[in-house]
């Protein structure tokens, strides 16, 4: 990507989803776009009447499709950012966004490593830009998603999610409730990434993204496993006030 | 757990604001136990006035950004030095 300074623009929100009852996907256009790659993220900045201004982080779940991105945000109950972004931010109403931003948390079709993702809540977001950039591309790369959610209605992009399963090809979605389910309950451990990953021999490139407590536990049984902590990529989300 | 801090990943868009690449990518060593990460693998803090990164390790503080209105001020003495992918097609 050519190096220009990081700018902010004006996008316009053309179309919102409600994946659950507390986040929701918002279609943005966004003028000049430069394209961005699976992983990246973006900032978005609120401004007031007054002039004060805030900015949160929010990852694009899109794969690159020319000016139009898309955004899920988790509404935090208090927070600055996300309780207007999901529940006042209208159809052609603008935000301020600016990057995409972010290098390293990334995947590229050009990768030819099995993927392993494993996302906690609303850690799924990044990973699915890399689910639906694997499909953009007709990637043959075998990817595998370990999806940990409190209950099944809490999970993001559930339909989508089952239609990839059955027409992607080598994509395994895995789901571990942590509350109630149909199923056992329990948190995420070493018996189902063990199951559900990739055994280490595969060398795969491994993207954790969760809070931080999910992506510390997660990457740890990871490297217990045997994996190569330098092919584990994470990706936290700590108390940043929503 | 934890959950009082962020990763390196949260400083990709203020460190572009000043830099013309990516910064995260890059892989720094800590000056205080010589461990080499990721910028987007450092504990971030951002409760601070401003972002302070530490190294997962040993916690040393190795990077300390503050923006201010008109200036960001950028204090990396807690590298030793980084490591800059830099594509070759730009």
């Amino acid at each position: 990507m050519p190096a220009r300074r990081l700018a902010w623009r004006v996008a316009t929100l053309v179309e919102a989803r409600d994946e659950t009852p507390s986040a929701r996907t918002l279609v943005l256009d966004v003028p000049g776009w430069p394209g961005h790659l699976a992983g990246q993220h973006v900032d978005v900045r609120l401004t007031a009447p007054d002039g004060y201004s805030t900015q949160r982080s929010y990852s694009i779940a899109s794969a690159p499709d020319g000016e139009r991105v898309e955004l899920t945000v988790q509404r935090v109950p208090g927070g600055e950012v996300s309780p207007y972004l999901t529940e006042v931010f209208s159809v052609g109403d603008p935000v301020e966004i600016r990057g995409p931003v972010g290098g390293w948390f990334v995947w590229r079709a050009t990768d030819p490593a099995p993927v392993l993702l494993v996302a906690g809540g609303s850690g799924i977001v990044p990973l699915m830009a890399m689910v639906r950039t694997r499909a953009a591309t007709r990637s043959r790369v075998p990817f595998r998603l370990v999806y940990s959610i409190r209950t099944p209605q809490d999970g993001f992009y559930a339909e989508e999610l089952r239609r990839r399963v059955r027409d992607d090809g080598g994509l395994d979605v895995t789901y571990v409730h942590t509350r109630s389910g149909p199923g056992p309950v329990g948190r995420l451990g070493v018996a189902t990434l063990n199951t559900h990953g990739w055994p280490p021999d595969f060398a795969p490139a491994g993207f954790v993204c969760g809070p931080t407590g999910f992506v510390e536990t997660v990457s740890d049984i990871l490297v217990a496993l045997g994996h190569d902590p330098r092919r584990i990529r994470t990706e936290r989300f700590g108390a940043s006030g929503g | 757990m934890d959950d009082e801090f962020q990763d390196g990943n949260a400083l990709a868009g203020p460190l572009r604001e000043i830099f013309a690449v990516e910064l995260t990518a890059a892989t720094g060593r800590c000056a205080g136990c010589g461990r080499v990460d990721s910028v987007a693998a450092l504990r971030v803090y951002a409760q601070a006035p401003g972002s302070v990164a530490r190294c997962p390790g040993c916690d040393t503080v190795l990077l300390r950004l503050v923006r201010g209105p008109d200036r960001a001020w950028l204090d990396l003495r807690g590298l030793v030095c980084l490591e800059i992918p830099l594509s070759t097609v730009d």
